[in-house]
């Protein structure tokens, strides 16, 4: 043992020595804060800078403002209503949701239970190049190649084929300009496909082996062990790529513009023209001269800004609820 | 296919011409925005320019209403506009002072199998009720008046129109308003309207590709556009009551009436002029430049382009069917610039 004398000078040391860590400490705590509650001050001063934009289209409008679909920028008459963006915009991530949720599940089950390893990796790398190509590139390609396959697909085969059928009748009813929100759906489908196929594939693979070996064991196919083990098991993960991809399919601009036709009206069929949140802002933001049309536009920025934060509450409680429910 | 990605091609290869080159010179660009009715002749002039002088042009082609507001925000040496300003405006947004560049032609495109330039006609009313979404169909009784020999199909009509503000729309709309009383009841005329029908698609590059693009549409766009994407154009019956093909000569028919002396500030229109010849959907582009510049160099710069097209442009102008001003316009506009004053309160034209 080394014997250390006490004298003052070293308990001066060590007291200068807690100090220094004390202060260090503290200086680490306040730039981690800050940085935490830099994120806190953006998004406020998001919020704040939009209510402010959009106090006056707001203000004029009202509560008709959410409920009416005449855009008019017209300066002598500017009217504005967001119902067609707010419509275009659900109805679109709808579809993109309900065509990419299945088959992006299919793909990883695919990949982590049923593929060859020598496949696996392929398919795993296409996917993630899938989720690498720029937006603008399904955009052009949504209007130059998809757009006229689909018009001469719905013009000539669906529209005819579902005309005498009640409601579908006037979901698909033509003319289709190839150009819609159907189109628009099927280009974020694509889109997002990769989040949730890439994203379920990782959390599939956390799946302890012990578990599936279980259920095989007891006999269990392979659907089963997948339905009743590794989509319980990795449920919040699977829930959380989804709605990774929804926030996607919310706020995407440039693919969609392509593709939607940008009309700001409401119509009951997905093969018409629409609009979205996003693509209106794009289209009109840059022109937007009187301050009541600019108005209108930031307002459409606070209301898809409340949609993403409303989907994204409603994915933590959704959660909540089934962990809550699976403890239980 | 390749057909469309040769023309997206075509449309960036434009695009980069205007900016092409920036190393070579020690002058800085001419910066300006606004209309996409003058980008195809802009961008001609601006490479001529750029290997006479040195001194390039970056031209953003965003529309008119973005030119406007870029003027009035003063991001850009001058603004480009298909619709002129009044006076009030003019003062409005900043002070600025307002003159025709260039006229041009708008035509309704079509994208029929078979159908060849020009083989059809239209009339401005039956043009109104297509894009009120009255008339529905090509084989209508109303298009089949109009065209007795014309072999139309049972289609579908799909009305193709601009997504932003544009003064192609301004002019478009303008003319409609004037021959449709329900047009203009019902719609008006202004840079972007509340359409009926249809789809929209982003500058007259938009509509053009659109319109390629898609089987049954009707579209308008200015001739350049119509020529270099090799639309199928129509044939319109004028105020006279006669059938006139889009071109140079009908549009410069129709202006030859307009009186530019008299209009203040040259605030004028000349959609649905009289005369034998004239095209009824012909605009100008007006250039819009403050009356007070923060930087009088890079003002100077840009009216000595200006002189330059005045003086060098009238050819190539011609050869993408725009016409030029005539002298006597040139020289009323070159006298406006006199009022375009530097900092120091001095007249930078000349500088």
């Amino acid at each position: 043992m080394v014997n250390i004398p006490m004298s003052s000078v070293s308990v001066g040391a060590r007291d200068l020595a807690i100090k220094r860590f004390a202060a260090s400490d503290a200086l680490f705590r306040l730039v981690t804060r800050s940085a935490a509650y830099l994120v806190l001050t953006l998004l406020g001063a998001f919020l704040v800078t939009l209510v402010i934009g959009s106090s006056l289209a707001l203000s004029t409008f009202g509560v008709g403002f959410f409920t009416t679909q005449s855009w008019n920028p017209n300066p002598d008459i500017l009217k504005f209503g967001a119902l067609a963006p707010i419509y275009g915009t659900l109805v679109t991530s709808a579809i993109a949701m309900a065509l990419a949720l299945p088959v992006g599940l299919g793909i990883a089950v695919f990949l982590t239970e049923l593929c060859p390893l020598s496949l696996r990796r392929a398919i795993g790398s296409a996917i993630e190049l899938l989720a690498g190509v720029p937006s603008i590139i399904y955009g052009m390609w949504g209007l130059f190649v998809l757009a006229p396959v689909l018009q001469n697909f719905e013009n000539n085969y669906l529209v005819p084929v579902v005309a005498d059928v009640p409601i579908l009748s006037s979901i698909f009813a033509g003319p289709s300009y190839g150009q819609g929100v159907l189109t628009a759906g099927i280009i974020l489908a694509i889109m997002v496909l990769p989040f949730i196929a890439a994203v379920s594939r990782d959390v599939f693979l956390t799946v302890p082996a012990v578990l599936k070996e279980a259920a095989f064991g007891l006999g269990a196919t392979t659907r089963e062990v997948v339905r009743k083990v590794v989509l319980p098991y990795s449920r919040v993960g699977v829930i959380g790529g989804a709605m990774l991809a929804l926030g996607r399919a919310l706020g995407e601009t440039m693919a969609v513009t392509f593709v939607i036709g940008n009309d700001p009206k409401v119509r009951a069929s997905l093969l018409a023209p629409g609009t979205t949140i996003s693509s209106s802002i794009a289209n009109e933001f840059a022109e937007a001269k009187e301050p009541m049309h600019s108005s209108a536009l930031v307002a459409l920025g606070l209301i898809l800004f409340v949609i993403t934060l409303i989907v994204l509450s409603a994915a933590r409680l959704m959660l909540a609820r089934m962990n809550q429910r699976a403890g239980a | 296919m390749y057909n469309q990605a040769a023309r997206l091609f075509r449309a960036a290869a434009l695009a980069t011409a205007v900016c092409a080159m920036p190393t070579l010179s020690q002058a800085a660009d001419i910066t300006g925005a606004g209309s996409t009715f003058v980008f195809p002749i802009a961008a001609k002039w601006a490479e001529a320019y750029k290997a006479e002088t040195g001194v390039g042009l970056n031209y953003q082609s965003i529309g008119s209403g973005g030119g406007i507001k870029q003027i009035t925000a003063r991001t850009v040496t001058f603004g480009a506009s298909d619709v002129p300003l009044s006076a009030k405006e003019l003062a409005d947004d900043g002070n600025l002072v307002q003159w025709p560049v260039v006229m041009g032609g708008i035509v309704p495109v079509v994208n029929l199998e078979g159908m060849a330039s020009n083989s059809l006609t239209i009339d401005g009313a039956t043009l109104a009720k297509i894009f009120l979404g009255e008339i529905k169909t090509w084989n209508a009784p109303e298009l089949k008046a109009l065209n007795p020999s014309a072999d139309l199909p049972a289609a579908p009509i799909l009305v193709v129109h601009r997504a932003d503000g544009s003064g192609t729309t301004y002019n478009f709309t303008n003319y409609l308003s004037k021959v449709s009383p329900d047009w203009k009841s019902k719609v008006g005329s202004a840079t972007s309207v509340e359409w009926p029908t249809g789809l929209g698609a982003k500058g007259n590059e938009g509509v053009a590709n659109n319109v390629a693009q898609t089987k049954g549409a009707i579209g308008y766009v200015e001739t350049a556009y119509a020529k270099q994407n090799k639309l199928t154009t129509m044939k319109m019956i004028n105020k006279d009551g006669k059938t006139v093909e889009a071109s140079g000569q009908t549009v410069q028919a129709a202006a030859a009436n307009a009186d530019w002396a008299k209009a203040e500030s040259f605030n004028l229109i000349i959609t649905d002029q009289a005369g034998a010849n004239s095209w009824p959907i012909s605009a100008s582009t007006f250039i819009l430049m403050p009356k007070e510049v923060k930087d009088a160099n890079a003002a100077a710069e840009a009216l000595k382009f200006f002189a330059w097209i005045y003086k060098n442009g009238d050819k190539a102008a011609e050869a993408l069917d725009y016409v030029p001003m005539p002298t006597n316009v040139k020289e009323l506009a070159a006298k406006s610039w006199s009022e375009i004053k530097g900092p120091d309160g001095k007249a930078v034209a000349g500088m």
